[in-house]
């Protein structure tokens, strides 16, 4: 059996489309907006960029590892990893597809990010809806939830709380 | 008494350094300053190194299980922003030192934080009153990096800001639940703000520093970023029914290494395992 050493963007993106996000496997790296670039050098190397979620979030250690070992699998001769920061990474390059998968694990999708002004204290956000029975009667318990992208509700209709992927 | 180590080993407060000053921000005693651009990313980085990590004591001691997971989660913010800018001042000072030898292997002196990040968290009042001082300036100046003509710093300040401003509105709001709870809420979270007003006026200092990185395109207006953060903590405050205390003369030193003493028992805690065990990996 020979191995497949040529790697197109298409292809890259397809197995890297496998890989989970670790904290919220429902949805992939490639879903989530990480991975922003992939191409294949002369020399063979697989050359990806990925966009860091949050500057702290400890699990971008373990998806570039993910990554790695997804190409590795798939035969590609030599890795690199790059990071770009700018633009900033935002949950609006999160598509439809993707949300409704988050909707289904129930976590609440995030709505369109806020660019606006500096103070947010009067908050105009309109209330998150339930990933469970749909309700809009919610409360907002916490703006930080278990992992740095998510913040936590409660359903006041089904008494449910869930996780809401901020909208970043 | 003995003199400090430190001092003898880092050529710390060294009395000569004073004639050599050229411009006196910090006080009679001068350190030495390396280069702007390195100076500029460590103050950057230091500042939010030294928050987080004091947030990060509240880790497991939060009065209650939402503000736990919240101060976590803000800790793991800011030192995740420190890291980016402390990595880029080793990249640019070129002596292949990376994020975690400037973090655990500098002593006090060569730390460039403002005060403030560095003081005790106290009670969680005087946690919020901190964060609250120090997020409204830090997202006012990272509004301003994010288009400034350094490309790298301008990045990881793009990126900062989005978090910051999630913080900002978290600290803000406590300070208004605080300010405007009970009469014990409110006469303490007035006490925190009159203790820590006098660390504020560093955060808009001007040296030489910020002089030579205007000239790199990393041009932040002093005078309007200031007006702008009165705006911002008068408006919060006034919503909080607390007062603003008068501008006293402030505490500094911080930016060119001179500190306060709780900067030791800080950095022996962050520091201790990196030093025990140097080079561990896990």
């Amino acid at each position: 059996m020979t191995t497949d050493t040529t790697f197109s963007r298409e292809r890259i993106f397809e197995i890297l489309s496998e890989v989970p996000d670790p904290e919220v496997p429902v949805i992939s790296v490639v879903e989530l907006g990480i991975v922003r670039d992939a191409s294949q050098r002369a020399d063979g190397t697989v050359e990806i960029t990925i966009t860091p979620t949050y500057s702290g979030c400890p699990a971008m250690f373990e998806i570039e590892r993910d990554i790695r070992t997804a190409l590795e699998q798939a035969g590609a001769p030599a890795i690199e990893v790059k990071t770009k920061l700018s633009p900033a990474w935002t949950t609006d390059w999160i598509p439809e597809e993707a949300r409704e998968k988050l909707r289904r694990y129930g976590i609440a999708p995030p709505g369109k990010a806020d660019t606006g002004g500096l103070v947010t204290l009067v908050r105009a956000k309109p209330p998150v809806q339930c990933p469970w029975c749909g309700s809009t009667n919610t409360t907002l318990k916490s703006e930080f939830g278990s992992t740095a992208c998510k913040a936590i509700h409660v359903c006041n209709t089904c008494r449910q709380p869930f996780d809401e992927f901020k909208a970043f | 008494m003995a003199k400090p180590r430190e001092q003898e080993e880092e050529g710390g407060i060294a009395a000569g350094e004073a004639e050599k000053g050229t411009v006196n921000v910090a006080g009679p005693r001068q350190l030495p300053l390396g280069e702007p651009i390195v100076e500029y990313l460590l103050r950057l980085g230091d500042d939010r190194l030294l928050l987080g990590h004091r947030m990060s004591e509240w880790t497991g001691h939060g009065p209650i299980l939402e503000e736990d997971i919240a101060t976590a989660n803000i800790a793991l913010d800011l030192i995740g922003q420190a890291a980016q800018f402390l990595r880029l001042a080793g990249e640019l000072e070129g002596q292949g030192r990376d994020e975690d030898a400037l973090a655990y292997w500098r002593d006090g002196t060569k730390f460039r934080n403002c005060l403030l990040v560095e003081l005790p968290k106290g009670d969680f009042g005087d946690t919020m009153v901190r964060q609250f001082l120090f997020d409204a300036y830090s997202v006012l100046l990272l509004e301003a990096l994010a288009t400034s003509g350094h490309e790298g710093l301008a990045a990881i300040a793009a990126k900062a800001l989005k978090e910051d401003k999630y913080h900002l509105r978290h600290s803000s709001e406590w300070v208004v639940r605080l300010g405007d709870g009970t009469d014990e809420s409110h006469a303490r979270v007035q006490a925190s703000l009159d203790r820590l007003w006098r660390y504020t006026g560093e955060l808009f200092l001007r040296d030489e520093v910020d002089e030579a990185v205007a000239a790199l395109g990393v041009a932040v207006d002093h005078g309007a970023l200031k007006s702008r953060w009165d705006a911002l903590v008068d408006d919060v405050l006034k919503r909080a029914t607390l007062t603003r205390p008068a501008d006293l003369p402030w505490q500094q030193g911080g930016r060119r290494g001179r500190h306060t003493e709780h900067i030791g028992h800080l950095l022996a805690t962050m520091q201790s395992v990196a030093r025990a065990h140097p080079g561990a990996t896990w």
